[in-house]
């Protein structure tokens, strides 16, 4: 039985969900902004569950009031990076709370073939279990099919 | 993209003529009546003519534009073909003539008619756009309109964007992607220029895709006599201070002689003059250190605060 049958890597906010909308995504902006959060965009092509930090696209976008703004950024992000995965962060900078407050993915590469789950027998009968992704044999930037 | 506009908030139980529409929320405006209550913009627009003295020419161009922008907005509820106007403007006049006032009560009125998301102002100058060194330029100037995005962008003195003199200069490379955003998301934000007369016109002449992009240009006259009295008037009465006994007089004969005067900058140097007169007259009761201060004593500009200035021939300031 497969454990993901959608086989996408599901990570963030509305990862079990169809992709969002433009119009659905600027919603979500919209929303992060009245909450006074600051978007940011990242990208990567090692979606590892242990890979925290992917790379910021451009600056945090501070001080913005519409989700114009940021879609613009994700438009140009997409540009640059149409197979990798892109995710929305949204960080909220109230004093004692200082993290992110939301993030989701909103661009995925068309095929994500998965992880996977390498078993080691050690001393005794321990097992040590390690995740590798399936695409990620191949040199950053030659990913999941990218030229 | 769906948005909700949160100017839209129909108007309260009126008892119009047309009750029917209120019952029917879901019913496009019809009238000019419908849009002016739905959107509430005649608020604004009565603000505009109370609160801002004298700038009649300028106040009779907003009333323009709001009419054309009420009947686009019912032509649109009506189905016919409505492209986006185009709303960037133009603003020209002297120093202190109420560029920047009245664009903030500009955003409000896009806002409220729903044609800026909005209707913040972020007001920028060359400093905010133009970067210092290859490849800042796009992204600080980027950065700028991403953070106007559903207000209106407001450069003042945008003629310094453009220096003939210098081929290689940064400015051309912000006026560039200032275009392309003027042009291609048009709906997303509302840019105002404001600067001197003489130096928009050579500006323009000099970048016709820019001219040919703005749809209104509004020049701002100097103020009268008559009106700058009454415009120091309202600063005084907002800061709490009145004139004393002759003080208002004596104001008026200040601002005869101040306008004689190299640089005068209209309402912005009566603020600078009033600032002055709380200075002196700060010191005055200062000066007197045994003295009892009751509230008229801290409110009263005297005439002897004003005589003090410079112009008179008479105080070092």
């Amino acid at each position: 039985m497969m454990t993901n049958p959608t086989g996408r890597v599901t990570q963030g906010q509305f990862s079990f969900l169809p992709d969002l909308t433009d119009a659905e995504i600027s919603l979500q902006i919209e929303y992060g902004l009245e909450r006074g959060y600051a978007w940011s965009v990242e990208y990567t092509d090692d979606p590892h569950p242990r890979n925290t930090y992917w790379e910021m696209f451009g600056l945090p976008l501070f001080d913005l009031r519409d989700a114009a703004g940021v879609m613009a950024v994700l438009a140009e992000c997409r540009r640059v990076f149409p197979t990798h995965y892109i995710r929305m962060l949204a960080f909220d900078a109230t004093r004692g709370v200082e993290s992110i407050a939301m993030s989701f993915i909103v661009n995925r590469p068309p095929k994500e073939p998965g992880f996977h789950l390498e078993r080691q027998e050690t001393d005794g009968r321990s097992m040590r279990y390690t995740t590798r992704s399936y695409a990620s044999d191949a040199p950053e930037g030659e990913r999941y099919g990218a030229a | 993209m769906s948005y909700s506009l949160p100017g839209f908030i129909a108007a309260a139980g009126k008892g119009g003529p047309d009750a029917a529409a209120e019952t029917a929320a879901a019913a496009p405006a019809r009238s000019v009546a419908d849009v002016l209550a739905e959107s509430m913009v005649e608020a604004v627009l009565d603000d505009i003519d109370r609160e801002l003295i004298g700038l009649a020419p300028v106040k009779q161009r907003i009333r323009d534009i709001a009419a054309l922008l009420v009947i686009d907005k019912l032509r649109a509820n009506q189905g016919l073909a409505a492209q986006a106007p185009s709303l960037h403007m133009c603003f020209t006049g002297n120093p202190g003539t109420g560029k920047t006032t009245v664009a903030m009560r500009m955003a409000e009125i896009l806002h409220r008619l729903g044609y800026v998301r909005k209707g913040h102002l972020v007001a920028v100058t060359r400093d905010d756009l133009v970067g210092q060194y290859i490849g800042h330029t796009a992204p600080k100037t980027r950065e700028v309109l991403n953070k106007a995005m559903g207000g209106v962008l407001f450069i003042d003195e945008a003629y310094y964007l453009y220096r003939p003199e210098n081929e290689r200069d940064y400015g051309q490379e912000a006026i560039e992607i200032l275009l392309q955003v003027m042009e291609n998301q048009r709906d997303d934000l509302v840019v105002i220029l404001a600067g001197y007369k003489d130096r928009m016109d050579t500006f323009f002449a000099s970048n016709p895709g820019l001219s040919s992009r703005i749809a209104h240009h509004l020049d701002f006259p100097d103020y009268a006599h008559g009106e700058l009295l009454a415009i120091g008037d309202r600063m005084l009465a907002d800061m709490s201070y009145r004139f004393g006994e002759g003080a208002r007089a004596t104001f008026g004969e200040y601002l005869t002689r101040r306008l004689e005067r190299p640089h005068f900058a209209n309402a912005r140097s009566v603020r600078n003059a009033l600032d002055r007169m709380r200075l002196r007259q700060a010191s005055r009761l200062f000066a007197d250190r045994e003295r009892a201060l009751t509230r008229e004593d801290l409110c009263t500009i005297e005439a002897a605060d004003i005589r003090a200035s410079r112009v008179f021939g008479g105080g070092p300031t």
